[in-house]
């Protein structure tokens, strides 16, 4: 049979973006060893629920690590303990009977608190919107064979563009920086013959953006690569930063 | 309850509510001859148009992102924090299209007639051909966007091969075909916003749609951050909110997945078509427990490698392992030896579901079958099945903490996708003028079942390449929206109304949470309107879901209040919407008395287990119409004039 744990969680409490925040104590006690994390939240809320008390807020939608709409510190890391995986694919096996977790929302200046665990991650919007796309209207398109793209370099456009936007790059840098979120899509578009057309453009213009919305500077901590559920490289940063110094000078 | 079912049905052949408005002509120039018919507006017109696209997944992106560069005013809406991660942002496998490249045979009419078959010839052949017509545009379109399929070392496309088809025309992206799809269009969607001709509006929910002189003229929504409720005019409708597979609770889609939208654009008029075709899908991981709160999907491509078997005897408790070969029972490869391990997705769910009725499932809830590897390590060894499947075998280690490479794989099936939705037209067209359903909301172009990568093709042909004419037709008929502004009564009344049904929950207090309600009524569903049906059953479930409906409104407990952010009460909203829906499932099955694709009842098999169709009197779209008492049938009756209705033999 599984496990059944009790597990404490001290869990961020915020009602509004303005309001002070604080830690509050929870204990489940019926906690299973199969269970993600966020079914124990899941759980957690319908016994706050049931006792009449407000349930804590968090946003998840797939739960399968694909959508990026999770997002939480979990005993002081972006997705919790385990590498490589977003929070809601995170399970209880990854700890033990007694544990005492704390859990708080990604923080970073770009990113205020809603409520409780939710932060407005619209900046990374935004950065996209600032040229994070290949200018192409649809039925413009040439034959999708027209241009041939080596199977190296489709792989490695790959590598980048599997980024799903969830943020814990920002949360887990010291500076706030978005510069893994920002370079993988730069990268990405970089990597194929369809997104170089506009290549110096895209840089200048998502760089100055990400500026603009209060994310910090990027010095080499490569904390975020630690945290990415996509394993993203940081070598895509360096990339960005000589092509952003070339477009912005030629600009 | 069924007496009515019978009396209403037999009023109606073919209803003239259904205009299926089918162009005239052969079926492979029927949409070409619809292009050069259909009328115009001029690009100042366009300007002067409010198009408002509800969901930003594969269809409302791509009818968000081509309106807007054709000139329209779009403005996009959905629930989750971005438009990026609509649910479309999870399929794997990938999408079919026509495109011919590895030169093994395959033809537009191919495609049309894999799709149609799939579907057991309960699917419209026009809109079918068109869906496999503009196939290979789509594929263009995301290589132009920078979509990262998968290629070959000489640098062309790659493709493979999906169930249901004798040709490779599935483009992929790793496992993640959807999230790349997905991103293409909504980078396609942020270079108009960019532009200023979309105003994108995420965490907002579509509470109800609003009607005035017969015609769609825009939604209300509730901003899910504030909780103020909103109104949108405009002159057209695009609905493309997806399916409602979540009615089950358990399923593998996203837990935001919903039918309000849907729901409430059919109590306001619209008719709501097959909603009991719903697929369920055989390879997924296994419930664990009652906390359970999705269902993960394991790629289909598994069951080429994978034997299926349970124990014989169902007393046999022995680690997987530690059972012997003579006391296995391989049923599929028993059962169907031409086809095994390897039949198609209902034929295989319903033989598992038969396995642990019958007491011999595994695991501890004993709702499993295993999916055994062994075999195949031994033949191929271990790297080349890491090769082919190491990432699933991760993810099935991470959510179970098993490693298939030394025991068996625990599947079950699970609900997957619903063919049912709204009626739609050859344009797309509602039965409310103006008001467009694209995407899995519509019921469109699968018929009765779809086909693995036929979801994502139809989702960018609606947004990409139907709509964007079909809707000129619509807009270049109406007068400027007729003075029907957001202060006109009916904006009013209907904001009004959702306001009044979201504080009645709210007020209730009552001792039951939406997710409570949520787990029942997904039982109630799964257990008499799911992978096998059967009249008894969904006579008795009709009743359970009605009074589950009214104990909802005597003991729903929201917490929190309406003025902030409070996911109960977008749950709680979503769960009343979904019970009353189970109803019209169950119905909607009860009527139908034949066996065809997602939809099996019991009475309708062969001796040896087969679905039996019944094509002199089923041959049909059932669509309902919302009344104050019960709901109406109206029937479209689906003629073949270029295929002929074969049946199906997997033994
Ligand atoms: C795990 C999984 C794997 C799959 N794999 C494949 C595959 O390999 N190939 C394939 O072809 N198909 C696959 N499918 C099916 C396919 O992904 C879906 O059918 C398709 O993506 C649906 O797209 P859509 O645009 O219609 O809706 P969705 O992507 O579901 O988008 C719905 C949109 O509507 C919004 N919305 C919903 N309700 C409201 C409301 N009330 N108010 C405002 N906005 C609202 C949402 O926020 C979202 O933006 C898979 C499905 C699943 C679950
Ligand atoms: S780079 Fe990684 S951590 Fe950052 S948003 Fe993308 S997936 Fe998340
Ligand atoms: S909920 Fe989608 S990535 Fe976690």
């Amino acid at each position: 049979m599984a496990k059944n744990m009790t597990i404490n969680l001290r869990i961020w409490r915020q009602k509004s973006p303005e309001s002070p925040g604080k830690l509050v104590d929870y204990t489940v006690s019926n906690a299973s060893e199969h269970m993600s994390f966020l079914e124990l939240l899941d759980v957690l809320n319908e016994q706050l629920i049931a006792s009449e008390d407000d349930p804590v807020e968090f946003d998840s939608d797939c739960r399968e690590g694909i959508c990026g709409s999770c997002g939480l510190m979990v005993a002081g890391i972006a997705h919790g303990p385990q590498q490589r995986t977003a929070v809601c694919q995170l399970h209880m096996r990854s700890f033990k009977d007694g544990d005492t977790i704390t859990v708080e929302p990604f923080r970073a200046r770009a990113f205020p608190i809603v409520r409780d665990l939710v932060v407005d991650r619209s900046a990374f919007d935004r950065i996209i919107t600032a040229h994070g796309y290949v200018s192409v209207k649809t039925g413009s398109a040439p034959d999708a064979n027209a241009i041939p793209i080596s199977k190296d370099a489709a792989e490695e456009a790959m590598d980048f563009a599997a980024c799903i936007g969830c943020g814990a790059c920002v949360a887990a840098c010291p500076n706030g920086s978005a510069s893994l979120f920002t370079a993988a899509k730069i990268a990405h578009l970089a990597l194929l013959p369809q997104g170089q057309v506009e290549a110096s453009r895209r840089v200048v213009a998502m760089v100055d953006q990400m500026e603009a919305e209060g994310f910090g500077d990027c010095s080499n901590y490569a904390e975020c690569e630690a945290v990415c559920p996509k394993g993203i490289s940081v070598s895509g940063i360096a990339s960005m930063r000589r092509a952003y110094m070339k477009g912005a000078f030629s600009k | 309850m069924s007496d009515e079912v019978a009396s209403s049905m037999s009023e109606v052949s073919h209803s003239p509510r259904l205009d299926a408005k089918v162009p005239a002509g052969r079926l492979q120039e029927k949409w070409d001859a619809y292009k050069d018919a259909v009328s115009l507006v001029s690009p100042a017109n366009k300007r002067s148009h409010n198009i408002l696209v509800v969901g930003s997944g594969l269809a409302g992106a791509s009818a968000a992102a081509t309106l807007a560069g054709l000139g329209y005013n779009v403005k996009c809406f959905c629930i989750q924090d971005s438009a990026r991660r609509a649910h479309s942002i999870a399929a794997q496998g990938g999408i079919n299209a026509a495109k011919n490249y590895p030169n093994d045979g395959d033809t537009v009419w191919r495609l049309f007639y894999d799709t149609i078959k799939g579907g057991d010839y309960r699917s419209r052949e026009a809109n079918v051909y068109r869906l496999a017509q503009v196939s290979s545009n789509i594929i263009d379109q995301a290589v132009a966007q920078g979509v990262p399929f998968a290629r070959e070392y000489g640098g062309v496309l790659a493709n493979r091969s999906f169930g249901g088809a004798q040709v490779s025309r599935t483009f992929y992206a790793r496992g993640q075909t959807g999230q790349q799809l997905l991103l293409g269009a909504y980078q396609a969607l942020s270079h108009q916003i960019a532009a200023g001709r979309v105003t994108m509006l995420p965490r907002r929910e579509m509470l109800d749609l609003v009607v005035a002189k017969d015609r769609a003229r825009g939604i209300i929504t509730r901003d899910l951050v504030t909780g103020e409720l909103e109104r949108h005019a405009g002159d057209a409708v695009l609905l493309c909110t997806g399916g409602y597979g979540n009615a089950y609770y358990l399923s593998t889609n996203a837990k935001n997945s919903n039918v309000t939208a849907a729901w409430r654009c059919y109590k306001r008029g619209a008719f709501f078509a097959n909603p009991c075709y719903t697929q369920i899908h055989p390879t997924c991981i296994p419930v664990s427990g009652d906390y359970q709160s999705k269902l993960t999907l394991m790629s289909e491509s598994l069951r080429n490698d994978g034997r299926v078997w349970v124990p014989k005897d169902p007393k046999d408790t022995r680690a997987p392992e530690a059972i012997p070969e003579d006391a296995r029972d391989y049923y599929l490869e028993r059962r169907y030896p031409s086809f095994g391990n390897l039949v198609p997705r209902d034929v295989a769910s319903r033989a598992a579901k038969k396995e642990c009725d019958a007491g011999r499932g595994v695991g501890e809830t004993r709702l499993a079958v295993y999916l055994d590897f062994d075999a195949a390590i031994r033949r191929l060894g271990a790297s080349s099945i890491q090769d082919r499947y190491g990432n699933l075998f991760e993810m099935y280690e991470r959510i179970t903490g098993d490693d298939p490479y030394r025991t068996p794989m625990r599947i079950y099936p699970a609900v997957h996708y619903t063919m049912g939705g709204l009626w739609v037209d050859y344009e797309l067209q509602s039965t409310i003028p103006g008001l467009f359903v694209l995407g899995e909301a519509n019921f469109s172009d699968h018929g009765a079942n779809r086909l693995g990568a036929s979801a994502l093709m139809q989702g960018l042909a609606d947004g990409y390449f139907v709509v964007p004419y079909t809707l000129g037709a619509y807009v270049a008929g109406i007068r400027q929206s007729e003075g029907i502004s957001e202060s006109h009564e009916a904006f009013a009344a209907a904001e009004e109304e959702a306001g009044a049904r979201i504080d009645q929950m709210l007020n209730n207090k009552g001792d039951k949470s939406p997710t409570q309600f949520h787990r029942e009524l997904g039982q109630l569903l799964w257990n008499h309107v799911g992978m096998a049906r059967d009249r008894a059953g969904l006579e008795e479930a009709i009743p359970a879901i009605e009074s589950l409906r009214d104990e909802f409104w005597e003991r729903i407990h929201v917490p929190g209040s309406a003025d902030r952010f409070n996911k109960n009460l977008e749950f709680a909203g979503r769960v009343a919407d979904f019970i009353e829906l189970g109803s019209l499932m169950a119905q909607d099955a009860l009527r139908r008395e034949e066996s065809c694709g997602g939809h099996f009842r019991e009475e309708y098999q062969t001796s040896e287990g087969e679905a039996v169709r019944n094509d002199e009197v089923f041959a049909d779209v059932a669509a309902w119409e919302h009344t104050d008492r019960r709901p109406v049938l109206h029937l479209e009756k689906l003629s073949f004039e270029n295929v002929h209705p074969s049946t199906r033999s997997y033994k």
